[in-house]
């Protein structure tokens, strides 16, 4: 820069100069450019098309007895598809709300004139893997990896899981068939 | 860093050196032109063992690359068939395996050393924190490759590992989602990790170089712990410390193949000879060894984002140590109560491991809550306050003294002849 501004840029009162100005617009301007030259890079790491393209399935459970679970494969995790006992139900009803972690109802957890059916993905909501059905001290899944605790309607109870087991996206497309997704 | 002095004797040797002085640099920083404190003991040689350990680590690993197969289609076979089919496979492989787990007891024996004689105090702050950044560097190296043969032990503890991250509020999720890239660990996670775990021991290369740098500046620390005074406090690294580097070396090799023809999957999980099966979810997940404190720190919380902050905290500590410890004294060996909490430390982590090991269930819940409790206060409290407090002995005039006596000043410490 020039030992003698005065005769060739403007300096104002505090020592800065158009051209400091510029500098900070250029530099402003390059990190912009720079972080939207990034975002292919970390996007590209985000789920591809195909894999979005598999998202639901089709699932048939006539062959599902009262008491009985299914586990399905959806986007990579199990589902769990358990057609509940009425003690099951009840038990599950009589919870006071008060008491959860993740208040929910059981009808909440459930489709209207589907109640004894449960679907949820079978990934714990802690750190993912998958419970055991019919275990743990409420009757319903239990977590062995950090011991998490989940009701009959998979809702949790007790240990590290901050929610309830999740209930997807899923609709009765017939009495014995569901779409999950 | 005494690079300057250095001629070779060859005329076309020097021809060369003049126009790159690589050989200038090596002759200042492992040979006769770098001079270190003349009283430095065994546990100095695990520095040079760490980065033995890097070089075993890539020479197989990039082996390994050759026959192996990033699909969780192929994964398993293409490691089993370097296990069966492949010349030598079995003995690559094994140790590959064996020395991800010696490079971690080597670091951390390396780093209880900085922590016994000070190391991580003035002038070497951004050396300590150089170290810290090779370890976490390690850490995710070493997760990333514990996925690779897609067994179930590898395809959980991704699970478990990856799903830390969802702890974050808000973006956590998205997060996860982006880290795997789809809905749950799969094929696209095996192909980055793969990548991943290329490139990591590189970057981990040239942090080592970076932490080099920065201890051939002040010098290396020493078991006094007192700063050296002049040439009768040294020697010429080369050719005593690669001597006694080299001894070192050999007692290493020993123990590692101990492991690797011995016992090679000892320190290995069986459930990780099961392919991997996202449906189920084996029993007890356990991680390698290594991580096994950091486990039991994640577990001790009863809360999904309290333990997982408290894991990283447990490591993110390190980079405040300097400061924590407010003694001016370094070495432990003058600072009796700090020896006493040194031990007790050392204790807490083992105390910690086979915590991390064990189902969380009874008085390991108990156990492990105090173990990680006591973890924080060694770092929080009792170093901020010991070093105010304690009493500290005298220390010594000077290395050379303490080690020669009064002989020091009559004979100072010179290379012996060529
Ligand atoms: C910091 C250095 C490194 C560490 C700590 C490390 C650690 C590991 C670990 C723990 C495993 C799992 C071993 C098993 O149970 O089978 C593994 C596997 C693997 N690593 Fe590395 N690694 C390092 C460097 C490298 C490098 C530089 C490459 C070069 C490409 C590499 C390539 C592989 C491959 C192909 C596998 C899969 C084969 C197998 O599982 O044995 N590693 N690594
Ligand atoms: S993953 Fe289920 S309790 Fe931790």
């Amino acid at each position: 820069m020039s030992s003698n501004p005065s005769t060739v840029e403007q300096v104002s009162e505090d020592g800065t100069t158009r051209r400091d100005f510029l500098y900070i617009a250029t530099t402003a301007m390059g990190a912009v450019g720079a972080a939207y030259a990034a975002w292919p890079f970390i996007d590209q790491m985000n789920p591809s098309k195909d894999t979005l393209a598999l998202a639901s399935i089709e699932v048939d459970i006539a062959a599902v007895e009262r008491g009985q679970s299914i586990k399905v494969m959806w986007r990579g995790k199990p589902v769990f598809i358990r057609n509940r006992t009425d003690m099951e139900i009840e038990e599950s009803k009589a919870v006071d709300l008060s008491d959860l972690r993740d208040p929910q109802t059981d009808e909440e957890r459930t489709k209207p004139g589907h109640e004894q059916w449960l679907v949820m993905v079978g990934v714990c909501t802690h750190l993912g893997c998958v419970p055991l059905g019919e275990a743990g001290d409420f009757g319903g899944w239990f977590c062995p990896c950090h011991g998490s605790h989940y009701d009959t309607a998979g809702r949790i109870r007790k240990g590290p899981a901050p929610l309830n087991l999740e209930v997807p996206d899923y609709q009765f497309i017939s009495d014995d068939r569901i779409l999950v997704g | 860093m005494a690079t300057g002095s250095y001629t070779p004797k060859n005329k076309a040797v020097r021809w060369f050196n003049e126009r790159l002085p690589i050989l200038s640099l090596v002759h200042g920083t492992l040979g006769a032109g770098y001079p270190a404190p003349r009283n430095l003991n065994y546990f100095w040689n695990f520095g040079s063992l760490a980065g033995l350990c890097l070089v075993i680590q890539i020479v197989t690993g990039i082996v390994l690359a050759m026959h192996y197969t990033p699909s969780t289609l192929a994964a398993f076979d293409s490691v089993e068939r370097i296990m069966r089919d492949v010349n030598y496979g079995w003995l690559i492989r094994y140790i590959h395996a064996n020395g991800a787990s010696m490079f971690f007891i080597v670091v951390y024996i390396h780093i209880f050393r900085g922590l016994y004689y000070g190391s991580y105090k003035a002038p070497r702050e951004i050396l300590w924190m150089l170290g810290v950044v090779i370890l976490l560097l390690m850490m995710a190296t070493a997760f990333m490759g514990y996925v690779l043969p897609w067994g179930q032990m590898s395809f959980w503890g991704a699970t478990v590992i990856t799903n830390l991250f969802s702890a974050i509020p808000g973006i956590g999720e998205s997060i996860v989602t982006l880290l795997w890239g789809g809905f749950s660990v799969d094929e696209p996670t095996l192909k980055r990790f793969f990548s991943l775990h290329y490139l990591l021991p590189f970057v981990i290369t040239g942090v080592v170089i970076l932490h080099i740098w920065a201890l051939h500046l002040p010098g290396s620390n020493n078991p006094l712990g007192i700063d050296v005074k002049g040439p009768q406090d040294q020697v010429p690294f080369h050719p005593f410390y690669t001597a006694k580097d080299a001894l070192g070396v050999g007692v290493f090799l020993i123990f590692f193949g101990l492991f690797v023809f011995y016992m090679p999957n000892s320190l290995g999980h069986p459930d990780n000879y099961i392919p991997a099966d996202p449906l189920v979810t084996p029993p007890h997940i356990v991680p390698e060894w290594y991580f096994l404190p950091f486990y039991a720190i994640l577990r001790a919380v009863p809360d999904k984002l309290g333990g997982v902050l408290l894991m990283f905290a447990a490591v993110g500590l390190l980079f405040f140590l300097p400061w924590l410890d407010t003694s001016k004294v370094r070495s432990a060996i003058f600072r009796p109560a700090y020896k006493l909490f040194f031990w007790l430390l050392v204790v807490d982590g083992v105390v910690l491991g086979v915590v991390g090991a064990n189902p969380p269930e009874g008085s390991w819940i108990l156990i492990g809550r105090l173990a990680t409790v006591y973890y924080f206060v060694h770092f929080l409290l009792i170093l901020p306050i010991l070093g105010k407090v304690e009493r500290t002995k005298p220390l010594p005039e000077s290395i050379a003294s303490a080690v020669i006596g009064n002989k020091a000043s009559a004979r100072p410490a010179t290379a012996p002849a060529e």
